[in-house]
């Protein structure tokens, strides 16, 4: 089978299998936030953390819950990590030093998974299992309640409650995240995947190191997290033993902020608006997909950086789902892709994760990219702008400017910053264009909780720990608080009705104004940044 | 109107305003104020970078950098220049209004005399003929005619009388005939005329909801790029490439939205200017705005949607008489019936004007008593009238209930006692009102007719003109009642009235409209007055409010679209030295860096020259579905915005590269 055979087979068995589970994950998580029901298990969580269950939110109480649960979740993965000498499994590895401890905790609570550290050497099997996994459970299932808290601000009128942070968050872990993971982790198993505690395995006297791989493997992708196990991440042969657990990792990736789209279309009663929001996601991601595949194929070195075994069909395609979903796993080298290629996955980040963005992040800044784009295009109707029945206003429009600001900010001024740092010279491992590029890609991986990493660049020193720290901080909380104060803000108005005056928002000519200002906010944004890196690369 | 008749305030001032650019200079420099410039930060931005790269022309001066400084200080006066351009058309109005605002002298019953600016609410005055009123107020005794042409620019004179709707009088209008008592209702200085001549001049236009909106997302913009430029530098130097401020600063005044940022107040001023232009004023640019955002509007039936009067319609002959006698006989039985009815069944009847021999017949008057009126011609006597006048036959008096059942009035025709047929009489829906209806619907506003006629009138009406619904034998509550059923859907309503009675109703609307025949009463009520007293002109107003909305996101787009353009002109100019293959984005083949980015800036200030007109006319608005309108405006603000640059640059810069030391 030629490679281009063999790469629209895969897209095309993708696409089949996302097909196949889009209607019933979606409409089973619309149901699993709606429900008044709790679990048993549930009820007891609730107890032992004297939460009742039935009392409703504002949306200040609810973005304090995140952002409380997320700050005890940072300190307590910064203690286990500064402690692994006390726990066991801890092979003799040590204390994870101050700044690396800062930097990943902020990453993993943050579900960008950025890794400034070498897993094997660094992490021991207690500290990636009470620590880094339960955060890549907790940090995806927190996107996921934001999402849903913001598709409450459109579905309810005039209240001031946005359900329960804390039953969201709970139900998004035993309703959805863990079922999910338990049946992927078996069938990567089956697929060859490792899972021992064992700190490493024999390979023909050479002692390889191992870990309980697909337990966390799953969660890593499912949860858009991407922070890998083992250092080489999805091109490990254990993490991602053949092209099989290659398609299924990918499936895993897309396959919750895919289905969140039918989730929205059920909860906002219009099947169609989710559609529509699925088609922008889609249009782009496969435009980029188009992208990488071509530069790829077309490079000098066309297999440089990439596992023969995946090819440049199937590590082009996962190159798109991570970046384009914020996951940030990677099965080939991001760095040695040609300047076009390696440009198209920094640009998908630079898009602010929405196509279709990780679990919950990736449904609710396209909402806030809807809002803007209603913003203009209701003026241009000639009335205030409204979008689902709920007016455009001043605050609305605040909320999602800032929402939109954050990423933006704090990327160029640490890549700014890390630009002309004498030190910065001594990290890079290239010069010129491909190291500006190199900066770029740290700072876009941070700020858009990403956590792919283009590597060519050492990012272990005080200033990159922290500063790629604080893009990691701000580019998750800051776009979340705000989200979370424009959902309560939706939520108080009154539902304008739909008449003949109202500007569709199903059909090809919202798509075409909401992928054009997707497109045109992160070009115009970063145009002169891409300017002096990728685009002088790939023009060269 | 005749040439001898004043004309209306607002068309008098229309024409001493002409939009003088050369006028408005002054006042733009003014402008330049800190103070002023905050209020739009887009400007500011734009205003603090002309500064800086004067300093920098100033200390190391060259051809490019002076140019550059030049240029962007043209920005920011052009800026003024769109604003001052706005407000010089209503500082005329109101210097017009205000020639009205004579020193008028208070007449208080009780025989003291004060100056009109010191009336409290309250203050009976007396004012007699040929006598200024001197405030704002209602007349509690006696009945007079007042010239208001004043305010309205109407000649005719209008009654004023105590009690009723029309006991409403306006401070500045003179007293013609009789003697008024006048309770003032407003404070000096709070009058109407003082309301309206703050109103054109702007005094004190505060932001609209939706221009505070908009301004939020064109700062966010502005910081965007503003981040973008600034981080720009610190790559340019790792690049090895060290940008100069000058050229930092015309990039970002080229990226950042300054052709909307400039354009946004005048936007506004301007659209209040339509209004006044219509002769209606607006208490509050949010008003404005409400108007186009109208769901449902509210129109009464007589007056809006029918003419006042009812009209023939249709003659329908009973017995053995054929048409053509009746219509003949109606014909002569009108000829000398001065009323519009009258007047309209001779209309209906050919219009043919009384022959010799006809005109020697002896007309009948209408009286009380006979209720007919008619001709006796020779031997013919024939009379039209009230059915009740005459002895029907079974056929006629069938065909009398039924017009009477469908809403109609019937009017009986007979010849020396003998009914020759019927004449229907009934309310006729205004010509074009269906397809204005028609465009309302397509706009998604939904039109209700308010009648007080039976269910059935005002079905067959409503089915006529073509509303979409229609509230019959209504009330004032019923009116209030519907009102606030629609905004509990979430609608917007509006309406116009005149009545006290109507007041309530014009409070709760989001757009009333109170006529300026109403009361006193009414006109507070509104939140806007209608000169002219047309109730057909809010469907203009809701025009107007679409119009405001569709030039300002019209605008927005294509100021955000330029910047595509100004990236390929200056991006190259910029980087092209370190990275040569940078140059083959320079599409455009502009000559070199400097004349590039001259070019780009030079576009940037003069396009904001070029558009003042529209910002002022405002972008054309044809009704029509929200799609429909959202495609055009893209296609023409979008798709114009980023072709538009490219030509233009383009030409700049062929006459730039002219330049020595540029070029």
């Amino acid at each position: 089978m030629s490679p281009l055979a063999a790469g629209l087979l895969q897209v095309g068995i993708l696409v089949a299998a996302l097909s196949v589970v889009y209607r019933p994950l979606g409409d089973h998580m619309a149901r699993v936030f709606t429900a008044k029901r709790h679990l048993r298990v549930e009820r007891v969580i609730y107890r032992i953390g004297r939460i009742n269950p039935d009392s409703e939110q504002k949306w200040s109480t609810y973005a304090y819950g995140v952002l409380g649960f997320s700050f005890v979740g940072i300190v307590l993965l910064y203690v286990i990590q500064r402690a692994q000498s006390l726990l066991p499994f801890d092979f003799g590895r040590g204390n994870v030093p101050e700044g690396m401890a800062f930097n990943t905790a902020i990453s993993f609570v943050a579900n960008t998974n950025w890794q400034s550290y070498v897993p094997e050497v660094v992490m021991g099997h207690a500290v990636q299992m009470i620590g880094l996994t339960v955060q890549n459970f907790v940090s995806a299932a927190v996107g996921l309640a934001v999402a849903i808290a913001l598709v409450r601000g459109f579905v309810r009128h005039q209240t001031d409650r946005l359900g329960n942070f804390w039953v969201d968050l709970v139900r998004g872990v035993t309703r959805i995240l863990l079922p999910i993971a338990f049946l992927g982790a078996i069938v990567l198993i089956a697929f060859g995947v490792t899972m021992s505690l064992k700190s490493g395995v024999d390979v023909d006297g050479q002692t390889v190191a191992n870990a309980p791989v697909a337990g966390q493997e799953v969660i890593k992708e499912l949860g858009t997290n991407g922070g890998g196990v083992l250092n080489a991440n999805s091109a490990h042969p254990f993490e991602n033993p053949n092209e099989w657990t290659n398609l299924i990792e990918i499936f895993l990736i897309l396959v919750i902020p895919v289905a969140l789209t039918r989730t929205f279309g059920q909860l906002v009663g219009d099947k169609k608006q989710g559609y529509v929001l699925l088609g922008v996601m889609g249009v782009i991601w496969t435009a980029m997909l188009g992208v990488i595949w071509a530069a790829e194929a077309n490079g000098i070195r066309p297999l440089e950086g990439k596992e023969l075994r995946f090819g440049i069909p199937g590590s082009a395609i996962f190159a798109d789902a991570t970046t384009g979903t914020s996951t940030g796993a990677v099965n080939s080298l991001h760095d040695s892709y040609t300047g076009l290629g390696g440009g198209a996955t920094l640009l998908n980040m630079l898009f602010g994760e929405m196509t279709p963005g990780g679990v919950g992040t990736g449904l609710y800044s396209i909402l806030v990219m809807a809002i803007i784009a209603m913003f203009l295009a209701g003026l241009m109707v000639g009335r205030t702008p409204e979008y689902l029945g709920k007016k455009l206003g001043r605050r609305e429009v605040t909320a999602a400017a800032v929402s939109i600001l954050a990423m933006p900010t704090v990327l160029l001024i640490g890549a700014g910053i890390a630009a002309i740092l004498p030190s910065t010279q001594a990290a890079l491992n290239n010069p010129g264009e491909h190291g500006l590029s190199e900066i770029l890609y740290a700072y876009a991986s941070a700020s858009n909780n990403n956590g792919s990493a283009f590597a060519g660049i050492t990012v272990t020193s005080d200033w990159f720990q922290s500063s790629l720290g604080l893009c990691m901080l701000f580019g998750r909380f800051i776009p979340i608080i705000a989200v979370l104060a424009l959902a309560g803000s939706l939520a108080a108005q009154k539902k304008v009705p739909v008449t003949a005056g109202t500007l569709p928002t199903t059909g090809p000519l919202f798509a075409t104004l909401l992928t054009g200002s997707i497109v045109l906010v992160a070009a115009l944004t970063f145009v002169p940044a891409l300017a002096l890196g990728p685009i002088a690369e790939a023009l060269l | 109107m005749t040439s001898t008749l004043q004309k209306p305030a607002a068309a008098q001032a229309k024409a001493q305003a002409k939009p003088g650019i050369v006028a408005a200079i002054p006042e733009a420099l003014r402008k330049l104020h800190p103070r002023h410039q905050l209020r739009s930060p887009v400007m500011f931005v734009v205003w603090v970078g002309s500064l800086l790269v004067t300093v920098f022309a100033v200390i190391e001066p060259s051809v490019f950098t002076v140019a550059v400084a030049l240029w962007l200080g043209f920005t920011v006066l052009f800026a003024n220049l769109a604003e001052a351009v706005a407000e010089g058309r209503g500082k005329a109005q109101a210097d017009s209004l205000r020639k009205t605002k004579k020193d008028a002298v208070a007449r208080l019953v009780d025989g003291d005399v004060v100056p009109g600016t010191e009336l409290k609410i309250g203050d009976l005055v007396v004012v007699e003929a040929g006598e200024v009123i001197p405030g704002d107020g209602d007349v509690v005794e006696g009945i007079a005619t007042v010239d208001e042409s004043a305010i309205t620019g109407e000649s005719a004179p209008v009654i004023r009388e105590s009690g009723g709707d029309r006991c409403a009088v306006t401070g500045g209008t003179t007293v013609l005939s009789d003697r008024i008592v006048v309770r003032i209702t407003t404070r000096p200085g709070e009058s109407f005329v003082d309301r309206m001549i703050a109103l054109v001049e702007g005094a004190e236009r505060q932001k609209t909801p939706n221009e505070i909106a908009l301004t939020i997302l064109l700062s966010t913009l502005t910081i965007i790029f503003l981040l973008a430029v600034v981080a720009l530098q610190p790559f340019a130097i790792y690049s090895g490439g060290e940008q100069s401020v000058v050229v930092l600063t015309a990039l970002l005044v080229c990226l950042i939205p300054t052709t909307i940022g400039a354009l946004l107040s005048a936007i506004g001023i301007a659209g209040m200017d339509r209004l006044v232009q219509r002769n209606v004023l607006a208490t509050s640019g949010k008003a404005v705005e409400a108007a186009g955002d109208i769901d449902t509007l509210l129109l009464d039936k007589t007056g809006t949607i029918t003419w006042g009067n009812r009209r023939a319609t249709e003659f329908i002959p009973v017995g053995p008489t054929s048409e053509e006698e009746l219509v003949a006989a109606a014909r002569l039985a009108s000829l000398a019936d001065d009323t519009p009815e009258g007047r309209s069944i001779l209309e209906l009847a050919g219009g043919r004007p009384a022959t010799e021999q006809e005109k020697t017949g002896e007309f009948v008057p209408f009286t009380a008593q006979t209720r007919m009126s008619g001709i006796d011609l020779g031997e013919r006597v024939i009379r039209k009238g009230a059915a009740s006048a005459f002895e029907l036959t079974d056929t006629a008096r069938e065909v009398v209930d039924e017009i009477s059942a469908q809403g109609g009035t019937p009017l009986v025709v007979a010849e020396n006692g003998r009914v020759l047929g019927i004449i229907r009489l009934s309310d006729v829906v205004k010509p074009g009102m269906k397809e204005r209806f028609a465009e309302l619907r397509s706009m998604g506003i939904r039109t209700v007719m308010v009648t007080g006629d039976n269910p059935l009138t005002a079905k067959a009406i409503a089915d006529e003109a073509g509303v979409d619904d229609f509230l019959a034998e209504a009330k004032p509550e019923d009116k209030m009642a519907l009102i606030r059923k629609e905004q509990e859907g979430g609608r917007l309503v509006a309406m116009t009235g005149d009545g006290t009675n109507d007041a309530p109703a014009l409070a709760q609307a989001d757009v009333g409209v109170a006529m300026n025949t109403g009361t006193s009463a009414a006109k507070e009520a509104g939140n806007m007055v209608d000169l002219d007293s047309d109730p057909t002109k809010l469907i203009e107003i809701v025009e107007i409010g679409k119009q405001l909305l569709i030039t300002r996101g019209a605008l927005t787009t294509f100021s955000v679209a330029n910047d595509l353009a100004k990236y390929f002109a200056i991006l190259p100019a910029m980087f092209a030295a370190i990275y040569p293959a940078l140059g083959q984005l320079n599409i455009m083949r502009l000559a070199t860096p400097q004349s590039a980015i001259l070019s780009a800036v030079i576009f940037n200030a003069l396009v904001i020259v070029a558009l003042i007109p529209l910002a002022l006319k405002g972008v054309k608005y044809r009704p029509s579905s929200a799609s429909a309108l959202l495609r055009r405006n893209l296609l023409i603000y979008g798709l114009g915005g980023v072709v538009t640059p490219f030509a233009g640059i383009w030409l700049i810069d062929l006459l730039v590269r002219l330049v020595p030391g540029i070029g």
